[in-house]
């Protein structure tokens, strides 16, 4: 190896990542800590999160409640940490329609070329001038407000970025000399487009994930907070914002809370892409 | 002596702008099988593209094109024995091999798809050929020389015992001494398999070298064609 | 004794590896160069490169540069500040690339960069400047060096990319040019031009030249002396005219490996890395 590729390697990537992007070590960090809460909600949370307790409504930040309680008498904090629940399962779910439909569409519209790519183009046009938001509204409006329903409107209009995209990565590596050699050998068809193809398409597509979660937390958010995301008494994040909306000039906190948390969980996507687009740079082998 | 490969009056244009850029004018020449054949010329005459025609992978072609007595048609990729009598090794060994995958991959892949259940024994057995030791199949590209990946890549190339090997400048990208290693390499596998060589070369001295007959290529066109005699007296 | 041009004792250049440790891209090697030309030949990582950054300053984090001495005309280079070094390059040390169309600026007309020099480095009128740098066009060989003067890069063949940039690094009027693999990126027919016209402008101008190339039989009808390097340390140091019959099996089989019409049949020589380690 000569010295110039030495300066350049990898190595260990996690200790590289830490050096060069303290800014995705504390994201990644972040989101570690976000999904260790869903995942132990009941063990760390101090009190039920639906337990109502009308008589002490709208308590300040205390010694027994942290954050308070909301209109209801609800803990807050237990609030919040049951509130990651819905968020992390949008998100998921999202992340797990959007990315491989919208991938798999633009490999294939990369790779074949012609008419196939005029049809699946085209399409994606058509899906791309559907507006986000709205679209989730009339989904919710004609089946009726639920997580599963506004996922998958969110979803199902986000795939064609994703497309576009890997289209693009695909055009470029369809002369390269790998490709035409994996062909020569007869490795054709899915095995060459998921084995050969994907995996150089793949890094650009997990970074876009992480940065599309982050606008995914606060679409979630939004829609929880018109009312048509989970029903109540489940603790979300955005309908705990509504709530809030109604005491904000003399109990700030009811609504500050679930902001920040919006806010937090929002930055550590944003941070953690930044980091992965350097660590995933195909560029550098 | 039987042909290997006829190739008459082949033509290929690339639509640029509002125009057509043509590559290849009219090429005609044969080779002969057990021949190292060669195309040189500057960049941009169109040598690599006519290898690109025979391998398979230039689509958009006119003319007649014959390899081992089969016709190829234009549009139409290479499809059973011709597709393994046909290899090639390309000349950039940073960009030939998948970057993500091991040696140990790209050598048994191709083996296993068209059905051999002796892959990991057979790719092995490619390593050795070309002189490397068997624990560089565990390894990505990125960690090999510019020398090694040339040899994985012949390694592969030569997976299916293919009859033609096309060459597309192997050693330009190397140094001088490693490009003296796999000269010398490419001579040996051919001689024990009995191989027609197909090579191309913007380097006067590789191709005097290698060749029993070469053409010398200018603008899209085969200017002349030398033989041992002429390569041996030029310079 | 007069002070050398280039005067380099002991120079190592390191880079870390990930485990800690250090590696030597540029082991312990000593040069020294008057106004005369000088060969610097390997392969791929020999550390010749790293050389001719650690002279120009030019090794990118993190690598280190140590040496007992590196100096320019009495100039300590290991002592130079970031301005200090802004004022040598270009006026005192060139470096000529191996690639114009990446050491261009596209967007910068040949005129703008051929003059840009001047501009950090001599006080001089705007007319003085022009003339100078159509002077400089026409000894590097451009035919018209009016029109080129206004050509962006884009428009330039290879040949006459290279002799922008050759253009360029000497109008100054640097003492010492080191030229990289200048001649890598062009056709065959255009490399002896190229060479000839670096070393016929040197000459003229009374500069020390450090030709550093992969192509020893190359750079031997070009310069006085070579240096060989093989794995960060120069293994083998000849006149150029006697290259042909070093002892050294490095330099032995770098001469003799190369391909031509008279080796067809024949196998040719390869490096054999034990003798070679034995030697050194």
């Amino acid at each position: 190896m000569t010295a110039i590729e030495i300066a350049a390697a990898p190595g260990s990537r996690l200790l590289h990542l830490s050096r060069r992007s303290p800014a995705a070590l504390v994201g990644a960090t972040i989101l570690a800590i976000i999904l260790l809460a869903a995942a132990l909600a009941p063990l760390i949370a101090p009190y039920d999160p639906i337990a109502q307790d009308v008589a002490g409504r709208l308590a300040p930040p205390s010694t027994a409640h942290w954050l308070g309680t909301d209109g209801f008498g609800r803990d807050i904090v237990s609030r919040l940490i049951y509130g990651t629940r819905p968020t992390l399962l949008i998100i998921s779910l999202v992340a797990l329609i959007m990315a491989p439909l919208g991938t798999a569409i633009g490999i294939v519209s990369g790779y074949y070329g012609g008419w196939v790519d005029r049809v699946l183009m085209r399409l994606t046009d058509v899906v791309m001038s559907f507006p986000r938001l709205i679209l989730a509204f009339a989904f919710v409006a004609v089946l009726g407000p639920g997580l599963l329903n506004a996922a998958l409107a969110l979803a199902l209009t986000s795939w064609p970025a994703y497309a576009r995209q890997a289209r693009v990565e695909t055009q470029t590596m369809r002369r390269s000399d790998y490709l035409a050699g994996a062909e020569m050998l007869g490795i054709r068809g899915p095995r060459l487009l998921f084995g050969h193809v994907l995996p150089m398409v793949l890094p650009l597509v997990v970074v876009r994930v992480a940065l599309d979660l982050a606008g995914m937390v606060l679409i979630a958010a939004g829609l929880g907070f018109l009312g048509l995301g989970v029903r109540p008494p489940t603790a979300e994040w955005g309908t705990m914002v509504a709530d809030g909306t109604s005491v904000i000039f003399d109990d700030w906190w009811v609504a500050a809370s679930p902001g920040v948390c919006i806010l937090i969980a929002s930055l550590s996507f944003n941070l953690l892409a930044d980091g992965l687009r350097d660590l995933l740079d195909p560029r550098r082998g | 002596m039987t042909t290997a490969v006829a190739v008459e009056s082949l033509a290929v244009s690339y639509a640029r702008g509002d125009g057509h850029v043509a590559a290849v004018r009219g090429a005609t020449f044969a080779v002969s099988a057990g021949e190292t054949f060669g195309l040189f010329g500057p960049s941009g005459c169109g040598k690599s593209t006519i290898l690109r025609v025979l391998a398979g992978i230039q689509l958009q072609w006119s003319g007649r094109v014959s390899v081992f007595g089969n016709e190829y048609s234009p549009r139409r990729r290479l499809g059973g024995q011709v597709r393994r009598d046909v290899q090639m090794v390309f000349q950039d060994p940073y960009a030939s091999l998948h970057p993500r995958h091991t040696i140990r991959r790209a050598l048994e892949e191709p083996l296993r798809v068209d059905g051999f259940i002796d892959a990991r024994a057979r790719a092995a057995q490619a390593l050795a050929e070309v002189g490397l030791p068997p624990d560089i199949a565990g390894r990505t590209p990125n960690a090999l020389s510019g020398g090694q990946r040339q040899r994985v890549a012949i390694a592969r190339a030569l997976l299916f015992r293919p009859r033609l090997l096309l060459l597309d400048e192997p050693t330009s990208a190397l140094d001088m001494s490693v490009q003296a290693e796999i000269l010398n390499l490419l001579n040996d596998l051919k001689a024990a398999h009995g191989m027609t060589f197909i090579l191309v070369s913007h380097d006067r001295d590789v191709i005097a070298h290698m060749c029993d007959r070469a053409a010398a290529m200018r603008a899209g066109e085969i200017v002349t064609v030398m033989d041992r005699a002429a390569l041996a007296a030029e310079r | 004794m007069a002070e050398p041009l280039l005067d380099v004792a002991n120079l190592t250049v390191s880079f870390p590896r990930d485990d800690g440790t250090w590696f030597d891209a540029v082991k312990d090697i000593s040069l020294s160069l008057g106004t005369e030309r000088v060969a610097l030949v390997g392969e791929s990582g020999s550390g010749k490169t790293m050389t001719a950054r650690a002279i120009m300053g030019l090794v990118p984090n993190p690598g280190r540069v140590a040496a007992d001495r590196l100096a320019l005309d009495g100039t300590d280079l290991l002592a130079l500040s970031p301005r200090g070094w802004a004022r040598l390059r270009g006026a005192r040390v060139g470096l000529v690339l191996q690639d114009p169309r990446f050491a261009l600026n596209p967007l910068i007309t040949v005129g703008r960069q051929v003059e840009e020099p001047l501009l950090l480095h001599a006080h001089l009128s705007h007319h003085e400047r022009r003339e100078r740098v159509l002077a400089m066009l026409e000894a590097v060989g451009l035919p018209d060096p009016r029109t080129v003067h206004g050509l962006y890069p884009g428009e330039l063949s290879g040949g006459m990319g290279q002799r922008v940039m050759i253009a360029a690094t000497l109008i100054a009027g640097p003492q010492l040019l080191i030229a990289d693999e200048p001649t890598s990126a062009l056709d065959e027919a255009l490399r002896r031009q190229i060479l000839e016209l670096l070393t016929r402008l040197v000459a003229d101008q009374h500069m020390g030249l450090l030709l550093i190339s992969h192509d020893l039989q190359q750079v031997a009808d070009f310069t006085d002396r070579t240096l060989v390097m093989y794995r960060g340390a120069i293994v083998d140091a000849q006149a150029s005219a006697a290259l042909a019959r070093s002892p050294h099996p490095y330099t032995h089989t770098l001469w003799t490996c190369r391909p031509s019409a008279a080796t067809f049949g024949t196998r040719l020589p390869t490096l054999d890395r034990a003798a070679i380690e034995a030697a050194t």
